[in-house]
């Protein structure tokens, strides 16, 4: 079988790079739009930061995964 | 796990400069058994540092709970102060915030779990322990798995045990064509898929932290190693030493604020599923 192209070195760093971009965008996203709906709501303060930390923390999930995984199976 | 050295492992002396940067791997989360015993003649215990630290957040966190409410005061004063702040924390801004004054039969399952995992975390700072018992999987998935009992059995109760699964898989008030999809992922999304994320984002956050921690350490102390280079390339390793110091420092400080969000995400996300539990979804 040819070879086209190979990678070497620690794999798990770029599957690491490649597992935080989703996530980074996502939680982008839910702190922005949070902190708008705090300056159009600063009343319903509260409410906007429950959602906002567990919006956040379904997303971080996703890259602590991807950050775990090279450990778990080995480099 | 033969990829990575453990740093007892590592061979390396001060000031040796032919030794390669012994970078921090999974290593460092295994322990040797301090001590180890026999139980009933079939399992062999061992009680490891992670451990010991487990055991002590357990009598920490009793004690102080026992001490300031052994006998409450209307008015009160001292401890009880200080824990009453914690106890209402948890009730205003997780158990009523999430469902209402249905939520306050929860709050002392709640508040548990809450100092529980938060005490875990801070074991990662507490100098002499520094280390975060959480970053163990088996103690993040115990709890979840406690989480999940909890859930799954106040679901059972409320809604019956047909009609519990029932309004899992079929959620009311969507079109027929859809079910095919939605069951599945409806199905494997509320039994599988919760606690193993509840797991693991504790348990991959207390990690990620502990190591960065220790990456910045180990490369302080081994910057410094540089010393006997003459010129420049001391004066980078003494730089880069400082430097790795000053971010041992502030991750330290970021940790601290990392380990009690992990805590309160914990208890917010049981909050979550014992509220979805409550009520079927209509």
């Amino acid at each position: 079988m040819m070879i086209l192209a190979e990678i070497t070195g620690s794999l798990g760093s770029i599957g690491y790079g490649l597992a935080a971009i989703g996530p980074g965008v996502g939680i982008g996203i839910i702190f922005g739009n949070g902190v708008q709906a705090i300056a159009r709501q600063p009343e319903a303060y509260g409410v906007i930061r429950q959602n906002m930390i567990l919006g956040f923390a379904l997303a971080e999930a996703l890259a602590l995964i991807g950050f775990v995984a090279p450990f778990v199976f080995g480099a | 796990m033969a990829n990575f050295i453990s740093l007892s492992e590592v061979t390396c002396k001060f000031g040796d400069n032919e030794c390669p940067f012994p970078a921090p791997g999974a290593g460092i989360f295994e322990w040797q058994p301090l001590a180890s015993f026999n139980l009933l003649g079939f399992t062999s215990i061992e009680i490891t540092k992670p451990v010991i630290l487990a055991m002590l957040c357990t009598v920490i966190v009793s004690v102080v709970f026992i001490a300031a409410f052994a006998k409450p005061k209307l008015v009160p004063t001292g401890l009880q102060n200080v824990v009453e702040v914690g106890y209402l924390f948890v009730r205003d801004n997780i158990a009523r915030e999430i469902m209402g004054k249905d939520g306050d039969r929860f709050v002392p399952l709640l508040t548990s779990l809450f100092f529980f995992v938060w005490s875990m975390n801070v074991m990662a700072i507490i100098p002499g322990a520094q280390f975060p018992v959480s970053s163990r999987f088996a103690f993040p998935v115990v709890l979840a798995l406690i989480v999940w009992v909890v859930y799954m059995f106040l679901g059972m109760k409320n809604q019956g045990v047909v009609g519990y699964f029932k309004n899992i898989a079929f959620p009311p008030g969507m079109p027929i064509g859809i079910y095919p999809l939605l069951t599945p992922i409806e199905l494997l999304s509320t039994l599988i898929i919760r606690p193993v994320t509840l797991a693991i984002r504790l348990f991959a956050n207390m990690f990620a932290g502990h190591l960065l921690i220790t990456v910045f350490t180990v490369s302080a102390w081994y910057l410094l190693n540089l010393s006997n280079f003459v010129g420049f390339v001391s004066v980078i390793g003494y730089v880069g030493s400082v430097v790795s110091f000053i971010v041992t420092i502030v991750l330290t400080g970021f940790e601290m604020f990392i380990q009690a969000l992990q805590a309160f995400i914990f208890t917010l996300l049981t909050a979550v599923f014992i509220s979805s539990s409550l009520h079927a979804e209509h």
